[in-house]
């Protein structure tokens, strides 16, 4: 069994005669994104301000590595501290400094580097959150998105190994949400850092989280996957998770996963057991290297675009779609079989070779810089579904027969 | 049945209220305000002498002259300004109450002793209160309720040694530099007014100035604009930094009534202190 990096035994804590974390059990494991959800005020902030020392439990105790962070000395505080770095709800900056002066903080006042050193650290971060223009600029002269990146470029410039995140997203637009998401868990990837996020955006943060904590009336109710999650029976999924999770994916604008899932029951309960119908997965290959060239706001516009021409073809005959992860599309065709659908499927991989391709390269080249460009490929697989067959194991068997459909090259560039 | 009464007494009292409550309370209340009071000058007392062994930690020196550059030099205009008119009216006054007795000879004396000794470092201190200081709550307060300040703990930045320590070595160095060019501005005030406009004689003017003022009459009027500076940067900041631990209001209303409380209680305090260091050096 592996051992958790940070622990809640019994956490207690109490404002007043508002008991506002009651016997929290959690558990968070290295490498990983955890994502805490919860209503708004049920005490998620007090909970990560817990795990940073900004707070400290009435009862229980907080364990990192199975040790109580209470007892800790001073030198092994100082250690575990200098893992941790936060990131604020409000974002924090220090608004009569700019961008450059804010990310640079952390490295001037508690490192002993050379300002060279400094200055290079600074503007890898600055870059990679495609803050580069506004690096001598004030908070105050930025757009909330942008805030947003300064806070998160200030909170890895340290690099961490624990990066607490609190509603990294909010106040965002869908795309920029999703590109904050992207960047947290593209970061985590090249970085291993552990991530944990307090978020409201559902279903969009359970593309990149590896566990869910759910903390309702005070506990702790669910700690899992998020496909464990949808197995949970519990009033709080009736009365957080329905009540977050939109009809429409925000992104893309497509079916949520839920509303998905709930159409695709009521089509297949009207469907004979011998009756087949298909889907088809669609995916957005090099996701990752759009981000690092073209930045992840683009990266984001890309996945709508393609988002939109999926839904688009496919709704023409009967087929309905959803956001199946962070660079794939399941589509349902309830209505065609497999020969039928691989028609369609090449009529739709002809059209996109010959137009959507270009579509997608042109969001790609009004958002980014023009001289940029990468090459990309979309790939898509059919599989034949069945009554009585899982729809998971039809989407496995889907991504197992995925071809490239189309492909993008920069030196056939218009 | 006689249980029960007895039971009920207690009970009976808190509602009728029992002639010893009813003396007790007003007391109760003051002690309250005493102990409140105590606590705080004990908070107050930690956070400055925190703040003061943070001076000496490496990387304060950029932040220092910041500091400096904020409280001293940009208070400088304000501080020439109010000197030279204090000085011209004190000329003014004095003449008038001297030359009754016909010694008006002795404005020099007056002018120049009245600034060194009380008037350069109290109202410097004032000054630097309404310019500085509540510019200092204000700042630290927002600091405090858009948790800038919880940032810094975070980013394990010593709140106290980023935001702090800075400004009270500032005010230590400031202070009697701003005293120093009150009086001196000051002296020529009451030059303009007692011997530009009233007719006294230049060289008697400064004749007593020079013979009257002595070097430990400017040494306490240092003294007492360095006690003005802890006194004035450890309420101001102190009242900044613990805006968000008001019960009386929050957010941008308790970091006003912060300000309010650090420019009132600073010059109160200052001139308390004034009393109290001049029974001293006297």
């Amino acid at each position: 069994m592996e051992t958790p990096l940070i622990e809640f035994k019994n956490v207690t804590k109490r404002f007043g005669s508002r008991t506002i974390l009651d016997q929290v059990n959690l558990k968070i494991y290295e490498g990983q994104i955890s994502t805490i959800i919860g209503k708004s005020g049920t005490g998620k902030s007090v909970l990560l301000k817990h795990i940073i020392g900004l707070l400290s439990p009435d009862e229980g105790s907080v364990l990192f590595r199975e040790n109580p962070i209470g007892s800790l000395k001073k030198s092994e505080w100082d250690a575990y501290r200098v893992q941790i770095s936060y990131m604020f709800q409000n974002n924090a900056l220090f608004d009569s400094m700019t961008v450059y002066d804010n990310v640079a903080l952390p490295l001037q006042q508690t490192m002993n580097l050379s300002k060279s050193e400094i200055e290079r650290r600074v503007m890898a971060r600055i870059e990679q959150t495609e803050l580069t223009e506004v690096a001598y600029k004030y908070p105050s002269e930025l757009s909330g998105g942008m805030q947003k990146r300064v806070a998160l470029s200030r909170a890895l410039v340290t690099d961490p190994t624990i990066v607490l995140f609190d509603e990294p997203t909010t106040g965002q637009d869908p795309i920029r949400k999703n590109a904050i998401l992207a960047m947290i868990a593209e970061y985590q990837r090249k970085l291993g850092f552990t991530a944990i996020l307090i978020s409201h955006e559902i279903p969009d943060v359970f593309f990149i989280s590896n566990r869910i904590l759910a903390l309702y009336n005070g506990k702790i109710v669910f700690q899992g996957t998020p496909e464990e999650l949808d197995e949970f029976e519990h009033p709080f999924k009736d009365e957080v998770i329905q009540s977050l999770e939109g009809f429409q994916e925000e992104l893309t604008g497509l079916y949520s996963q839920r509303h998905f899932k709930v159409r695709y029951q009521a089509d297949l309960s009207r469907k004979r057991r011998d009756e087949t119908y298909a889907i088809a997965l669609f995916a957005l290959e090099e996701l990752e290297a759009i981000s690092n060239v073209l930045g992840h706001t683009t990266a984001q516009q890309i996945i709508r675009a393609m988002g939109a021409y999926i839904d688009k073809h496919f709704g023409a005959v009967g087929g309905f779609s959803t956001r199946h992860s962070i660079n794939e599309f399941v589509t349902v065709l309830p209505y065609s079989d497999l020969d039928e659908a691989g028609r369609i499927l090449e009529d739709f991989a002809k059209d996109f070779q010959n137009q959507g391709i270009w579509d997608l390269e042109s969001v790609a080249q009004k958002e980014a810089d023009s001289t940029e460009c990468i090459n990309f490929t979309i790939l898509a697989g059919l599989a034949q579904g069945k009554p009585f067959v899982e729809m998971e194991s039809i989407i496995e068997f889907a991504k197992f027969r995925q071809e490239e459909i189309a492909r993008f090259q920069c030196e056939l560039r218009r | 049945m006689t249980t029960h009464s007895h039971d009920q007494g207690p009970a009976e009292n808190e509602v009728t209220g029992q002639p010893g409550t009813f003396l007790t309370r007003p007391f109760a209340g003051l002690g309250r305000k005493v102990i409140s009071w105590v606590d705080h000058m004990g908070a107050a007392t930690i956070f400055l002498g925190k703040a003061c062994i943070m001076i000496f930690r490496p990387k304060q020196i950029p932040g220092i002259i910041q500091q400096i550059y904020y409280i001293g030099a940009k208070s400088i205009t304000i501080i020439m300004l109010v000197g030279f008119f204090t000085g011209m009216v004190l000329g003014l006054q004095s003449y008038h109450a001297l030359v009754k007795f016909g010694a008006q000879g002795a404005l020099g004396t007056l002018v120049a002793l009245s600034l060194v000794r009380e008037l350069g470092p109290v109202l410097t201190a004032i000054m630097i209160t309404a310019r500085a200081g509540s510019a200092m709550t204000a700042e630290i307060g927002i600091q405090r309720i858009s948790e800038q300040i919880d940032a810094l703990d975070t980013m394990r930045i010593d709140p106290l040694k980023f935001l702090i320590s800075p400004r009270i070595a500032a005010a230590i160095i400031s202070f009697p530099l701003l005293t120093a060019l009150f009086d001196l501005i000051g002296i020529l005030g009451g030059f303009l007014s007692g011997v530009v406009l009233l007719g006294v004689n230049a060289g008697t003017y400064f004749h007593r100035v020079q013979s009257s003022v002595e070097m430990q009459d400017v040494t306490d009027g240092f003294i007492k604009a360095l006690v003005f500076a802890v006194i004035v940067t450890t309420v101001c900041c102190y009242q900044g930094y613990f805006t968000h631990m008001r019960t009386d209001s929050y957010g941008a209303k308790g970091v006003s009534l912060s300000t309010t409380s650090a420019v009132v209680l600073s010059c109160v305090l200052i001139l308390v202190a004034d009393y109290v260091v001049t029974s001293f050096l006297i």
